[in-house]
């Protein structure tokens, strides 16, 4: 793995309000890197996204791609979203264009690539994630798995430097979880640079080259997956993995 | 022809029809610059309150309560024989029309106001971090969805106000209202009268009733609901 930081986040501070979401979080990603975020409902995972991409604007620290900061409604800020890809927890696939329009739609309208050529990639692509049959299909007759797939095949087709993964598998049926996870386990495999937050633990451990722990806002724990999975360091660590595993009850 | 003259007076009936033709067509007019301004002021209010642009939000607010509590008459009355008392003085035609669009401009608004409310703002995050610009994320994103969910309230809207023009005739205007008016003032011939003039407004909002039809049944079959 090349040692380039890619992502560095620097004392992130956000706040609703009174309340203090993210307080003081640091950390870096490299090239190539898959950094799983994990963390109670309510730590601050998903405004930990949301500022990365600036759909929120910091309240303080810094947070650099390449070097360069993002700042929510900067200048650059068009130009730095397009380096970052981001799927979310909800189908957000535009309901009124089709497979096809909706991964070309951007790169024709913000990269101002020919249709041709994004038509091709678009196919490509989705012919990797095994959905090529779809391509005229609209979103509502596509399952939840299935539009996950295609929705970051929509993210992909913008050529991202970062993708980040917003509980991507949390409303789907347990049984299109499987396929939202391989496809991306085969991105990482490929050198995506990765955040992901998920509760799947199994998953997590299996991808995650580093694990961040979350916990009120705060960094509680950063380390590898065998090490944090097998024996984590802080006590709000050892409850959180606690409520994953069920002991048999005695009757 | 024999068979309706039993009952109406059929001559009287053919050498009056020109009259409505005529009368149709500043129904027409007023109906066409009504609802074209209504649209416009609809639209431009609703994205006032989408955006929840401070103060101008709270005059639309204002405008939108007195526009639809008070009667289109009443609106009429005002612009024609109350400005002029201030030195405001527009020709019937012009009140007519501004009348129309201070009605229907709040329910435009409305209709605007549903659709637009009614896109998740996932839509609108999604295409913000797939890099449009806010605007691009508007036009490519948010108003195709919202216009289609406003359609069908959209197309009511437009015959609502094509009926209402019918009140134009308070201000002297020569409407279909007026003409039918008129002649049963004149000829007291109150049954062809006014069944001409019912048949005159069926003519003109019948297709547009169907038209609406077609429009909201392609859009359901297109509907992209979740």
């Amino acid at each position: 793995m090349e040692e380039t930081v890619q992502l560095q986040v620097q004392g992130l501070i956000k706040r609703f309000g009174n309340e203090t979401v993210l307080n003081g979080i640091s950390f870096s990603v490299h090239k190539g890197e898959v950094m799983v975020v994990l963390g109670p409902s309510g730590c601050g995972k998903s405004t930990l996204l949301r500022c990365i991409n600036g759909l929120e604007a910091a309240d303080g620290g810094r947070i650099l791609l390449d070097g360069e900061p993002i700042i929510s409604g900067g200048k650059n800020m068009i130009r730095m979203r397009q380096k970052i890809g981001m799927v979310f927890q909800s189908y957000d696939l535009f309901p009124h264009k089709n497979i096809l329009e909706n991964i070309t739609l951007a790169p024709m309208k913000v990269q101002k690539r020919s249709k041709q050529e994004a038509r091709e990639e678009a196919e490509q692509l989705l012919n990797r994630v095994g959905l090529w049959e779809k391509r005229n299909a609209f979103p509502r007759q596509l399952s939840g798995g299935q539009k996950q797939r295609v929705a970051i095949v929509r993210a992909l087709c913008m050529h991202p430097e970062v993708m980040l993964f917003d509980e991507v598998t949390a409303a789907l049926d347990p049984e299109m979880v499987r396929e939202v996870l391989d496809v991306m386990l085969e991105l990482a495999s490929q050198g995506m640079t990765m955040i992901i937050v998920t509760h799947e633990m199994q998953f997590a451990r299996a991808i995650a080259d580093r694990v961040l722990f979350l916990d009120r806002g705060t960094v509680m724990e950063e380390s590898t997956p065998e090490k944090f999975f097998s024996a984590p360091q802080t006590k709000r660590a050892q409850e959180f993995l606690n409520t994953f595993t069920f002991e048999k009850p005695n009757h | 022809m024999e068979f309706l003259a039993q009952w109406l007076d059929v001559d009287f009936m053919a050498r009056f029809a020109p009259m409505y033709v005529k009368a149709a067509g500043v129904t027409i007019t007023i109906a066409f610059w009504g609802i074209l301004f209504s649209l416009i002021v609809g639209f431009l209010c609703a994205t006032v309150q989408y955006y929840r642009i401070p103060i101008l939000k709270q005059m639309v607010s204002v405008y939108i309560e007195l526009s639809r509590n008070t009667p289109l008459l009443v609106q009429l009355f005002f612009l024609y024989f109350g400005l002029p008392k201030v030195g405001i003085v527009w020709s019937a035609e012009v009140c007519a029309i501004v009348g129309l669009t201070f009605l229907g401009g709040s329910y435009m608004a409305e209709a605007f106001r549903s659709g637009l409310e009614s896109v998740e703002k996932i839509q609108m995050e999604s295409a913000i971090s797939l890099g449009f610009s806010p605007w691009q994320a508007m036009r490519e994103i948010i108003f195709p969805q919202a216009l289609a969910v406003s359609i069908p309230a959209l197309c009511a809207n437009v015959i609502f106000l094509i009926k209402e023009t019918s009140v134009v005739s308070g201000i002297a205007l020569a409407d279909l209202m007026y003409v039918a008016k008129d002649l049963i003032g004149i000829y007291y011939q109150t049954d062809e009268a006014l069944l001409m003039l019912v048949l005159a407004y069926l003519v003109l909002l019948l297709p547009i009733s169907i038209l609406a039809t077609l429009l909201e049944r392609r859009l359901r079959y297109a509907g992209f609901g979740h």
